[in-house]
């Protein structure tokens, strides 16, 4: 047991560290949920690529810089901690790229990869739909078989960052008589501006274009477009969420990096009492969030799968962000109530949460029935 | 970067858990509770011979040198089975101690040791060999104990103490202080593990409304949120073991002993009124997990710990 790293992490954190230094943008870009903010987003995502930094762990023949999951980790802690922005092609990168790894085909991944990487193609995510949430595999929206691919028609709803994007990976019913719900699911990637696709904007709380609803009639995808097998993809999909709660989707860093700036700014405010022991604990918190990441790496680099435990990690993450940013925001106090705060937008975000990669209640029944072994229950 | 428990680690855990799982506990602590220290000092020599005391002393005093990571193994165990009487006070005077004498009593078993420090009291006096007293001056050993006070915990018994004989003027304090705390949080870890474990059984079993309240969400959700609690408590006391950083144990004590404190709550709510009785074992980890809160530094100053001074984070 050490918390040691090797020579060359240590370079590879510091060489991170130096690009980011010289290139983080001085001042704070706007908003991603909005379309000016959006391209001054995409454009970031273009200069980190550049030097192969948008997505470090893939190979390189993709973009990235082939560098394992730890040099990974140390990674989003510099890229947080330098104050970088927000990541607009988080779905694509955490979601869809290790989808495309373990299921896709070769030609998916030279097609899709490079762009991604470089900001040229946003991904959106279109899984949930009007009565399908938490229940996911009761969709309804259908992929029909056609000539050379498949006709998609149906509604998503709540796609993250869809009022922007450029494409999208869901999943469809393309088998009406299949035996239980959730057989019969194909996975597969379309675009958002091909013929029979309306995207409706649908605004947030604070009234920015976040996320969207999607109407499809009769979208035309290719086969190329299928990932893995016909009928496999609610396996496939299942394997993404196990990402997006995990180890993939919230690393560590922008929590260290969030909870100093809490105790700075709790400090500049003259370390008032009455918040003192939230500001200790957003920075035992992040402490404790670095920590059962490193364990659960070094666990997953002996071989071990993190299957159900990324439950812990979605429901510790989720409530975590709301106690720090709200913290924040008691400790403005009338500034707190201002809009155009940078904590402001962070609460707004955190908000979404225990909401979204499945609610909180689902991942409390998965750790309680897979965890602790209680029995199985209505949801 | 490597935060797992090494082959020799888990075996020392394995072994441990194999000792006390045979050992009934729970008679040990009600044996002890009631002032009657036999059957308590005979597990501790066992616990001497599995090395658990070695691991706080220098080689030259019949020890392994400090490991903090094999403290914190063992403590959980200790926790995870209620063992009763000074266990950090030993590690503590262990490391404390400027006498070669003394501590090798210490690793062997043959004496337990108690200490006071920035408190009225000192636990177990009546039980321990050795007493010793912190002040500013240094380290004091005391001669008597003033009388039992009851703990919340009953196999708490509470003494004061009066420094006598200066043992030395230049104690490890700050060393000490830290495995002190450190042990504590592993210890409470182990009794919040405890308590989990036992709720999560006892909600398997126990049937209302013609189903094992385990079925039921409102239940589920508890244990969940205990779950979370505990596996977060655990890489932060491994790190605190490995690095000894007064923030990083500090953040360990206050982390592992709410969790176990918020486990001893939803343990003592899912069990209903069996669990408020002192006959049930449950009661014995319930007591501990309130006492260990408090012990070797409040969640205040846990938490002023990592407000303050160079936290590297």
């Amino acid at each position: 047991m050490d918390l040691a790293f090797t020579p060359e992490e240590v370079a590879f954190r510091e060489e991170a560290r130096a690009w980011l230094l010289a290139h983080v943008p001085a001042a704070p870009l706007p908003s991603l949920e909005t379309a000016e903010g959006f391209a001054a987003h995409r454009a970031w995502e273009a200069e980190l690529a550049t030097e192969r930094w948008s997505a470090v762990d893939w190979p390189t023949e993709y973009g990235g810089r082939d560098a394992g999951l730890v040099r990974w980790l140390l990674f989003e802690e510099e890229y947080y901690a330098a104050g970088a922005p927000g990541r607009v092609n988080q779905n694509g990168i955490s979601l869809l790229a290790p989808t495309l790894f373990d299921h896709g085909t070769q030609e998916q991944r030279t097609r899709v990869l490079p762009p991604m990487a470089r900001g040229e193609v946003v991904w959106a995510q279109a899984w949930s739909e009007p009565e399908a949430g938490s229940d996911l595999a009761s969709l309804r929206s259908k992929a029909v078989r056609t000539d050379g691919g498949w006709l998609l028609s149906g509604q998503k709803t709540w796609s993250s960052r869809a009022a922007f994007a450029d494409r999208a990976f869901g999943l469809f019913r393309s088998d009406p008589d299949a035996p239980k719900p959730h057989q019969g699911l194909t996975y597969l990637m379309f675009d958002l501006r091909a013929p029979g696709v309306t995207v409706r904007p649908i605004a947030r709380l604070d009234g920015k274009p976040a996320f969207a609803e999607l109407f499809l009639d009769e979208v035309f995808v290719p086969d190329a477009d299928v990932i893995g097998e016909p009928g496999q993809g609610w396996r496939i999909a299942m394997a993404a969420t196990g990402n997006e709660r995990g180890l993939t989707l919230r690393s560590p860093g922008r929590y260290l990096a969030a909870a100093n700036r809490l105790h700075a700014l709790w400090r500049e405010q003259g370390s008032p009492g009455g918040t003192k022991a939230r500001v200790a604990d957003a920075l035992i918190g992040a402490r404790a969030y670095q920590l059962f990441t490193w364990t659960a790496a070094s666990r997953f680099l002996d071989g071990e799968s993190l299957g159900p435990e990324s439950s812990l990690n979605k429901v510790f993450w989720s409530e975590y962000d709301i106690a720090l940013t709200e913290t924040a925001l008691d400790l403005l106090g009338a500034e707190g109530e201002s809009a155009d705060t940078d904590w402001s937008e962070r609460y707004v975000f955190a908000l979404a949460g225990p909401l979204y990669a499945g609610t909180n209640e689902i991942q409390r029944d998965i750790i309680a029935e897979r965890l602790l072994g209680l029995p199985k229950g209505r949801r | 970067m490597r935060l797992v428990l090494d082959r020799e680690q888990r075996a020392f855990a394995d072994s441990l858990e194999a000792l006390l799982t045979g050992a009934d506990t729970p008679s040990v602590v009600r044996e002890w509770s009631r002032g009657e220290h036999g059957s308590g000092r005979a597990l501790w020599v066992r616990l001497a011979a599995a090395g658990v005391f070695a691991l706080a002393a220098p080689e030259e005093y019949d020890g392994v040198g400090v490991r903090p990571v094999e403290l914190a193994v063992a403590f959980m165990a200790l926790g995870r089975h209620a063992v009763p009487g000074p266990l950090v006070e030993t590690v503590t005077a262990a490391v404390l101690l400027p006498t070669p004498d003394l501590v090798k009593r210490l690793v062997s078993g043959e004496d337990m040791a108690t200490v006071a420090y920035d408190s009225p009291y000192a636990l177990d006096g009546d039980a321990a060999d050795l007493r010793l007293v912190l002040t500013p001056d240094g380290l004091h050993r005391a001669t008597g104990h003033g009388p039992v006070r009851p703990s919340l915990d009953p196999a708490r018994r509470l003494t004061a103490l009066a420094p006598d004989e200066l043992l030395t003027a230049t104690p490890p304090i700050e060393q000490a202080l830290l495995l002190a705390r450190l042990t504590t949080a592993a210890q409470a870890l182990g009794v919040g593990l405890a308590l989990l474990d036992r709720t999560v059984c006892y909600v398997k079993q126990r049937t209302q409304f013609g189903a094992p309240i385990g079925v039921f969400q409102a239940v589920k959700h508890q244990l969940a949120d205990a779950k979370i609690a505990l596996e977060f408590a655990g890489p932060l006391v491994y790190a605190a073991a490995l690095t000894l950083d007064p923030a990083d144990v500090a953040a360990a004590k206050v982390t592992a002993c709410e969790a176990a404190y918020a486990t001893a709550r939803t343990a003592l709510q899912l069990h209903g009124a069996i669990g408020y009785t002192a006959e049930y074992d449950l009661s014995l980890w319930l007591t501990k997990a309130r006492a260990l809160r408090t012990a070797w530094g409040s969640p205040e100053q846990c938490r002023d710990t990592v407000l303050s001074g160079d936290r590297r984070w």
